[in-house]
């Protein structure tokens, strides 16, 4: 998973997506302007973090879930 | 038994979409639709750690900034594995400075090199050639390139072809030989007699004759 390393932490790119996910709901679109990262390794990321329960998707929007959430503390 | 034989050597061709996908990279797990909405450039080189995809690896990472301001990104290919693509960015980094900021399919299967028609037996089994698919924010392929083994790829024409498929399509005009950004561009031939008589006449276009005028954007 290209977000989280093998140790379970947070990558440097999954960070940045990462705090982004937490401030609310936002379409792969913010995600990529407030982070600067390609779109494609955004939607890719995200598609990861859904099925591993990181994020869940709300209309177009994704956000976090509480286990998202304590990835980052 | 023909027919299937026919549809696996079928190649990709211009004007179609491009064949869908999904592949592990060096960056993120993705799939060609994670692209849309940007220009693809997806391009394969036969073998990691080998002295002219070494050349091209470096000069693809000197272009990218270019391909971003046309709104493209990059995508390579080989049937190494991600150990190897990891291995070999790393040993470019280390011995020459330059970071490839691109991802890298690992394509052991072969499904994506087969699906784009990017091994060519008579060159090589094991290897993908040096094609280069461009293909366009709607997921149309709109040009490819296919160099042998042993001929590195000239960055410049692709930057070039970027820039005149760009053009096609804002002005509704086509380019010339050797047409390069600031040249003049080529007017579509009219299609009637009444039209080509008209078309003489206009003084805004530079005409060779009622079939080949030329204008400034």
């Amino acid at each position: 998973m290209a977000c989280i390393s093998t140790d379970g932490t947070l990558t440097e790119s999954g960070l940045k997506m990462f705090r982004v996910l937490n401030s609310g709901p936002v379409s792969p679109e913010e995600i990529a302007q407030r982070t600067g990262l390609p779109m494609y390794r955004v939607r890719g990321g995200l598609r990861d973090l859904i099925p591993a329960g990181y994020a869940i998707l709300k209309g177009d929007k994704y956000q976090l879930t509480e286990k998202g959430t304590a990835l980052l503390k | 038994m023909e027919e299937v034989k026919e549809q696996e050597i079928r190649l990709p061709r211009i004007g179609e979409p491009a064949p869908d996908f999904e592949a592990v990279t060096t960056h993120v797990r993705v799939k060609l639709e994670d692209f849309k909405g940007s220009w693809l450039v997806l391009f394969s080189h036969p073998a990691d750690f080998t002295p002219v995809c070494t050349t091209e690896f470096i000069a693809f990472a000197e272009i990218y900034p270019e391909l971003q301001k046309r709104g493209a990104e990059l995508l390579g290919l080989s049937i190494d594995s991600i150990s190897s693509h990891i291995a070999w960015v790393r040993n470019i980094e280390e011995k020459t400075g330059v970071k490839i900021p691109f991802p890298i399919i690992a394509d052991l299967n072969k499904e994506v090199s087969t699906a784009y028609g990017m091994i060519h037996p008579g060159e090589s089994k094991t290897e993908t050639v040096r094609c280069v698919f461009i293909i366009d924010a709607k997921q149309i392929i709109r040009a490819i390139l296919y160099y042998p083994l042993t001929t590195g790829r000239n960055m410049q024409e692709i930057l070039r072809i970027i820039d005149a498929l760009q053009t096609t399509d804002e002005h509704k005009v086509a380019t010339p030989a050797n047409w390069k950004p600031g040249d003049m561009v080529v007017v579509p031939p009219p299609s009637t007699q009444e039209m080509a008589e008209e078309r003489v006449k206009q003084k805004e276009y530079d005409c060779i004759d009622w079939y080949l005028c030329k204008k400034k954007l």
